[in-house]
């Protein structure tokens, strides 16, 4: 085994965790704001990635253009999914809110299914074949081009809840739910913002996550797991942690798959889930409670 | 009650054997769907991942038997033993640091898939390639052995889910039902009562590990053949606790009205698919996710407490 080899797919980890962390981070704002977990999440991926491989498949849409009208779609998706749906819920305990996510899973997961079918589909761009060689290093050129188009989406959103007004409101209304309400704010058409917003993330990296690997539906369950382990891991409702979790699970799942065996490369996650439940529960880059 | 239970002894007399396995497997859920309700319903601690228990017994038991011949009812006694020491691990784990809600959930997922990974890649029970027990002859009662015919299977079921109603509802009346119930609806006003809620806690854990482990090793020789991919797959653990949130949380009888009406309406929706000839993979589950999504904002207490209200019960 050389170095270079290690590098290599420790370098593909990294491009990967960036698109993962862009999905883990759509949970992430979710629960930090709503204070809701999406138990839909990983579903809600496929079904961008689905939308990305219709959009190409009868258009020709370049997955990388196809980012902005998913992008909105999914806003006004989630938007009305949280102002219709899970609104009501906010008030009802956790187990509540995980049986109305689940249903909602269990139908997209099947809805799914219904249309597309069980086999896998994918986009494939002739462009993106060849990679950069960088010395001994080999770049996968999808791999590159989605991470980068990941950083963008989180930085714009980093950006949004920074700077702008309504990314403000949006974070009172996270910090102190009854002081929001006092000062005048419409809590729960900030929610489904938020939820929109969460969801927009979600379009964006699934739209990316369709140029490195095949979609089917069962990977729903799959992702949402997976989205689970990068935010916990990074600090459930940190935004900084999810995109920092996320580049460590793809790095721990590249190396796990060299090291050991590629069909165990989960379980080196969700042992470093455990662990860190059980040794920092605010997770590797949350702030200490 | 007892009216009940004279009917449910005679099915096999009236029934023909899909409706026997149908009540079966709607006794099934309701046993695990009563262990479950222990941790949940009674002391308020939400597990996502008693798929865990269920694959844990079943091969437990089915390796005993398969590699040493050694029968089920004394394979019962280690699962049930593997299944409280891995519930109390995870207990102790998590109730040290104070760990709760959320986060305890997703401790219990990560736990279950943790060890669905571990035996894809176990090969002393098979790995991914499943563990398959020797089918006996149906027509011959081994009740030692727990082979034998559906009706064998059904009369074990029926026991074994009227032994854990019996043990439920002795629980939900004793002291630590009382204590549980008072950790689920303030666990810091009930610290401030002087119970030890760790130790509470912990009892509920270990209870409905070893109650879910019963039924684990009840799946392994009924179906005969065991896949990790399968038996410890979230979705197995959300099919146990769909049966007492539908029917009712924290009530004795919701975890059986809950399984027996999902059964039912899983049933129907079949039923309908194939008569409008809409057989087309993930209709039915869209169909059961519809329902589900009505109950759960209709009937947010669950069916069972807004029966009991109806009929003044």
């Amino acid at each position: 085994m050389r170095i270079a080899d290690i590098l290599n797919l420790a370098l593909a980890g990294v491009l990967t965790g960036l698109v993962y962390g862009l999905m883990a981070l759509g949970l992430s704002v979710i629960f930090g704001v709503v204070r809701v977990v999406n138990f839909a999440h990983g579903e809600m991926m496929t079904i961008a990635m689905y939308g990305a491989v219709v959009l190409f498949a009868t258009w020709g849409l370049d997955p990388f253009l196809a980012v902005v009208p998913m992008a909105i779609a999914f806003f006004i998706f989630g938007y009305a999914l949280q102002a219709g749906l899970i609104n009501p819920f906010i008030t009802r305990p956790e187990h509540a809110q995980f049986m109305l996510l689940v249903a909602v899973a269990l139908i997209m997961v099947n809805g799914l299914l219904m249309i597309f079918g069980p086999n896998a589909r994918t986009v494939q761009l002739d462009r993106l074949l060849e990679s950069i060689e960088l010395g001994p290093l080999l770049i996968d050129r999808g791999k590159l081009y989605a991470a980068v188009v990941a950083c963008v989406g989180a930085g714009a959103l980093f950006a949004f809840f920074k700077f702008s007004r309504t990314g403000k409101a949006i974070r009172a209304c996270a910090d102190n739910y009854l002081g929001a309400k006092v000062v005048g704010l419409d809590v729960k058409r900030y929610y489904a913002l938020t939820f929109g917003l969460g969801s927009a993330c979600v379009a964006v990296a699934g739209c990316m996550m369709v140029l490195l690997v095949d979609v089917t539906p069962v990977l729903g369950p799959a992702y949402t797991l997976l989205a689970f382990v990068i935010v916990i891991v990074g600090g459930l409702g940190s935004m900084t942690g999810a995109l920092a979790g996320g580049v460590l699970i793809g790095v721990s799942e590249a190396l796990a798959g060299l090291f050991i065996t590629p069909s165990a490369k989960s379980m080196v996650s969700f042992g470093l889930l455990i662990l860190v439940l059980l040794f920092r529960p605010e997770g590797l880059f949350g702030k200490r409670r | 009650m007892s009216g009940l239970f004279a009917l449910l002894l005679a099915l096999p007399y009236v029934a023909n054997s899909y409706v026997l396995s149908v009540a079966t497997l709607i006794l099934y859920f309701a046993l695990t769907g009563q262990a479950w309700n222990v941790m949940m319903g009674f002391a308020g601690q939400l597990s996502l991942g008693h798929s865990l228990y269920v694959g844990v017994g079943a091969y437990t038991a089915a390796a005993l038997f398969f590699h040493f011949g050694i029968g089920p009812w004394v394979g019962l006694w280690l699962a049930i033993l593997l299944c409280v020491a891995l519930g109390a691990t995870i207990g102790l784990l998590a109730f040290r640091v104070g760990i709760s809600g959320v986060y305890f959930a997703l401790l219990t997922i990560a736990f279950a898939e943790f060890t669905r990974i571990g035996f894809d890649h176990f090969n002393w029970v098979g790995a991914s390639g499943g563990l398959f027990i020797k089918v006996a002859q149906r027509e011959h009662v081994d009740l030692l052995n727990l082979r034998g015919t559906p009706v064998m299977f059904y009369y074990v079921m029926l026991c074994l889910a009227a032994g854990a109603f019996g043990v439920c509802s002795w629980l939900f009346r004793s002291r630590a039902g009382y204590y549980w119930q008072a950790i689920r609806e303030n666990e810091e006003a009930a610290q401030a009562l002087g119970i030890n809620t760790f130790r509470w806690k912990m009892l509920a854990v270990v209870i409905s590990a070893a109650m879910t482990a019963v039924a684990g090793v009840f799946f392994a020789f009924y179906y005969n053949s065991l896949f990790p991919e399968q038996i410890f797959h979230i979705s197995r653990s959300i099919e146990i606790i769909l049966g007492p949130i539908i029917g009712g949380l924290g009530t004795l009888f919701g975890p059986i009205l809950g399984a027996a009406l999902l059964a039912v309406l899983a049933d129907a929706i079949t039923e309908g698919l194939t008569l409008l000839r809409l057989e087309i993979p993930g209709v039915k589950q869209v169909f059961y996710g519809l329902c589900l999504l009505v109950v759960v904002i209709f009937l947010p207490h669950g069916i069972w407490p807004t029966i009991a209200r109806k009929l003044r019960l």
